[in-house]
């Protein structure tokens, strides 16, 4: 009644490898890459206050939210280690990020048409 | 009563593998890089809901930046860019400390973890203490959204004794109205945001007394990971605050 | 008693079969053991309990609002009463009943063990949710008694921040907290989905039912938070007047609806998928037959969640928004109706040349099916910008989403109930009563909302308690059948409770139906499974099925 058990060399690999993602390698950040990431955030930053002392007009708020995004590209990629993270990882925050710029754009179309009059 | 489905053998397993359990190790959990996978991406899906959290609040600062452009510059500029700016370099340092926290903790080295965890936590304190003495400006200046609520700055704006002329374009009684919502949308934001640090510090805390005892030199790093997921995020949310609060247009009023 | 022709149920010889000494209601005892369980079972039976409890008041409140439409005249209540009747009885079934219904029951229960794990990836967060979910509720209460709430479950504003002195702040404070019990359900079955399927266990292999609340948790996870803050922002409008909702002071209180309706729209699909997920199982094993066309029922799934974000406009058509953004949205909403009738479209294939039978829960099952066509259909009717100004806010909305929600989702969640309760307690409800209850369940719901339908078109609007004469009778067909209704719902509690104690023992495995929680114990062991099962054949596998119970011993000696 009972079943077969299986044989001790008959060694199950899971085609998916969820069971046994040991076996990818885990990279470990250095101190020096987080120290130039560091220094590059606070360069931006200088940046930043610097860019928005010039009058650039309808570029002001672009070239603000660049670095910005930069910023945060490099914090999430580098302190938040998710250059070396599993496509997953890379995925969720893509779709996260995918989402926001759904609310965002869509509501603003409303808002954007609304001054081209009704018809 | 039997199971006629294959299952999987542990016995035989264990010679082959060595699965190295800590302590911390959860038996729902068939390896402990499975249990580390999961909770840094259940940690990602908060952070998700999150910047869906802080999104809405964003739409509204792009709509009526956008509707209020005069009124958001002339209020944006009674903040003070030099406390803005080193908050933002705090914030930097801290999250830097909390990256290098998590090496320390990878590398099972208890003490520069305690350290770098003293470090993250001093700074992120050194942000709400800035924060408070903005805020406490504001509430002097009249300018928390509200009853009391003074708009006298912005219709007749004060002379910049340098200069000699008025620190900024005076604004008419009916567009001054909206200066109220920037500040609005300045305490909301900044105010959720804070209140996500004091939160994180205050796990921090909590963080410090395990790492002391030496709870995440041993192989267990996932809370400090995790935690600085979130810790980095509230980082990233005040990156883009900065500008978009301080920065609107600080072009000396040459024109 | 053994399948026959128009029944599969195989239930063991009831003169030896016993309930198993061990499982996991009887693992641990005291009242402790229950509410501080990281058990998935246990919490999924923790969470029937109350959401039956709040699906009766939501009742209860249906109930004297057809009362009170049983007349033209406003003469049972005063129309401030009216309003909160309405709304309350819309905030408890949307957020404390139809949100949670199969994700937080069935879902917590079955999709650990129909992925072969253990538990799911985060069992404290679980009961977390489970707490969260009753201080959302108790709160919610809590508004009730102190006077109500009457601004509508949608909190439009500026009538909510501006023009009512009513509870808001508690009943927004009450949807957050709810909300987050949503939010850390999806979270938890996302990781679990991704992060803990047993060995073998492909996406693809997977049960229809697990890709239906995959999608439901995305949907959970991504949207609920614009709720939140949608709902801080209508709080802190009302406690500190800063003007956001207020257009004398710039604001605008279209901003609300949007952020409300970013989440409102994905929530109704939240509120269907795990529905739909728990149709897919029962039309497959009450017709013998695999799913077809497996893959585009899941790829399905996933489509109507990610096409749910891009329609929320639909519910603002005549709010004020653009000309232009309107035809948009309605031209997006238009594409999302295309996946959910694929699914339709496949059920009906898998039932084509199966083997059907009309168990109790095939017939809710039937029910799902049509009535959430119609409601479906009703759909895209509203959907078309034109018909919409001509129907919105009037009783046609009213019948098209309790055709969906009452019609679908309901239907679907007493299925899910009546097909895994054996499962989930090891005992057979009454077969002849419960065939009873499904058909006065569909009799008393055509009754009291196929007239609305009529009503809406002919211009009877919603949320008034008092109507023109002329549409009195179609009125008092409605509030007789909801009396029906009524009657059809409480059969099943008292019927499912007596079954708890004198209901015939089930066994494994009565609906003779394959995947994973049919191969385990009724009720199943704490820990699921003995081991860790490996996952060699497709889904709705029924030749495997078959092969393995030929060759199973089922007595000793």
């Amino acid at each position: 009644m009972a079943h077969e058990p299986q044989h001790a060399e008959q060694h199950f690999h899971d085609p998916a490898n969820i069971v046994n993602p040991e076996h990818a390698e885990h990279h470990i950040v250095s101190p020096l890459e987080y120290s130039f990431v560091f220094g590059t955030l606070l360069l931006c930053t200088v940046l930043t206050v610097f860019a928005a002392t010039l009058d650039l007009g309808v570029f002001n708020p672009v070239i603000a939210l660049a670095i910005a995004s930069f910023k945060g590209v490099i914090v999430i990629l580098f302190f938040m280690h998710v250059k070396y993270q599993s496509n997953l990882i890379k995925m969720t925050v893509g779709a996260g990020f995918f989402t926001f710029l759904v609310l965002i754009t869509m509501t603003l179309s409303d808002y954007m048409s609304r001054a081209w009059g009704l018809w | 009563m039997d199971s006629a489905i294959e299952t999987t053998h542990s016995e035989h397993d264990a010679a082959e593998h060595e699965h190295v359990f800590v302590p911390q190790h959860r038996h729902h959990f068939e390896t402990e890089e499975q249990q580390r996978e999961a909770g840094s991406f259940g940690m990602w899906l908060f952070l998700l809901t999150e910047i869906m959290f802080f999104g809405g609040m964003f739409f509204a600062y792009l709509l009526f930046r956008n509707w209020y452009y005069d009124a958001f510059v002339a209020a944006s500029n009674t903040l003070n860019i030099g406390m803005g700016a080193a908050n933002t370099a705090i914030l930097i340092t801290s999250g830097f400390f909390m990256a290098l926290a998590v090496w320390a903790a990878e590398v099972r080295k208890k003490n520069l973890l305690v350290i770098f965890l003293v470090l993250t936590t001093v700074f992120g304190c050194a942000f709400l203490g800035v924060k408070y003495f903005e805020y406490k400006e504001k509430f002097e200046l009249h300018h928390v959204p509200g009853a009391s609520f003074d708009v006298s700055q912005f219709v007749n704006p004060p002379i910049d004794a340098k200069t000699g002329k008025p620190v900024g374009k005076p604004l008419a009684p009916d567009v001054v109205q909206h200066t109220q919502i920037f500040f609005f949308l300045y305490f909301a934001m900044t105010g959720m945001h804070a209140l996500h640090m004091i939160i994180g510090i205050g796990i921090l805390f909590w963080l410090l007394l395990r790492a002391q005892r030496g709870e995440f030199s041993v192989g267990y790093v996932a809370p400090i990971e995790n935690f600085g997921l979130y810790w980095h995020f509230v980082d990233i949310v005040w990156i883009f605050l900065f500008p978009l609060l301080y920065l609107i247009n600080r072009h000396p009023l040459a024109h | 008693m053994s399948a026959t022709a128009t029944s599969i149920l195989n239930l063991p010889d009831q003169a030896t079969a016993t309930i198993p000494k061990k499982n996991f209601i009887t693992a641990e005892d005291g009242l402790l053991s229950w509410l501080l369980t990281g058990d998935h079972k246990r919490i999924a039976m923790l969470y029937i309990i109350s959401i039956t409890f709040f699906f009766f008041i939501g009742g209860a409140f249906a109930g004297l609002i057809r009362l009170e439409l049983l007349t033209p005249q406003p003469d049972l209540v005063a129309s401030d009463t009216y309003n909160k009747l309405f709304t309350m009885h819309g905030i408890i079934m949307v957020f404390l009943f139809l949100v949670p219904s199969v994700p937080a029951t069935l879902g917590n229960f079955l999709i650990p063990i129909m992925l072969g794990a253990r538990d799911l990836a985060f069992p404290k967060i679980n009961l977390l949710s489970w707490y969260l979910y009753v201080i959302g509720g108790t709160l919610t209460l809590t508004a009730l008694m102190l006077g109500g709430v009457d601004t509508g479950w949608t909190f439009t504003t500026p009538l909510s921040t501006h023009y009512l002195n009513t509870h808001v702040v508690t009943t927004a404070m009450a949807i957050f907290v709810a909300g987050f019990s949503s939010i850390f359900t999806g979270l938890n079955f996302i990781v679990t989905i991704h992060r803990m399927r047993c060995p073998g266990m492909t996406w693809f292999r997977m049960p229809l039912f697990v890709w239906a609340h995959y999608a439901a948790s995305v949907l959970m996870v991504l949207g609920t938070p614009v709720l939140a803050i949608a709902i801080v922002l209508v709080a802190l409008e009302r406690l500190v007047g800063i003007g956001v909702f207020d257009p004398t002071k710039g604001g605008d209180p279209l901003l609300f609806q949007h952020l409300f309706w970013f989440y409102s729209h994905p929530a109704v699909y939240i509120m269907i998928l795990p529905g739909m997920g728990v149709i897919s199982e029962v039309i497959s094993t009450f017709s013998r037959k695999r799913v077809f066309g497996y893959t585009a029922v899941a790829f399905s799934s996933v489509a109507i969640a990610l096409f749910g974000f891009f329609v929320w406009e639909h519910h603002m058509f005549i709010m004020g928004v653009s000309n232009y953004s309107a035809l948009v949205f309605s031209l997006l909403t238009m594409l999302v109706a295309v996946p959910s009738a694929i699914k339709i479209f496949n059920w009906a294939f898998t039932l084509q040349k199966g083997s059907i039978t009309f168990e109790t829960p095939m017939l809710y099952a039937f029910g799902f099916m049509g009535l959430f066509t119609i409601g479906g259909l009703t759909g895209v009717f509203l959907g078309s910008l034109g018909m919409d100004i001509q129907l919105t806010e009037t009783y046609f909305i009213v019948a098209h989403f309790h055709f969906v929600m009452v019609g679908g989702m309901l239907m679907a969640f007493l299925s899910g109930v009546h097909f895994w309760w054996p499962k989930m307690t090891g005992r057979m409800y009454p077969e002849s009563l419960s065939k009873l209850a499904a058909v006065v369940t569909f009799i008393g719901f055509n009754l009291t909302f196929l007239p609305q339908f009529i009503l809406g078109y002919l211009g009877m609007p919603r949320r008034y308690h008092a109507y023109p004469p002329e549409f009195q009778v179609l009125n008092v067909l409605s509030t007789a059948g909801a009396t029906v209704l009524g009657v059809g719902y409480l059969l099943p509690v008292l019927y499912l409770a007596w079954s708890l104690k004198y209901g015939p023992v089930a066994g494994d495995n009565p609906w003779q139906a394959t995947g994973l929680e049919w191969q385990i114990q009724s009720p199943p062991l704490t820990e699921n499974f003995p081991e860790i099962p490996i996952m060699d054949h497709e889904a709705y596998d029924y030749e495997w099925l078959e092969h393995k119970t030929a060759h199973e011993v089922k007595a000793v000696g």
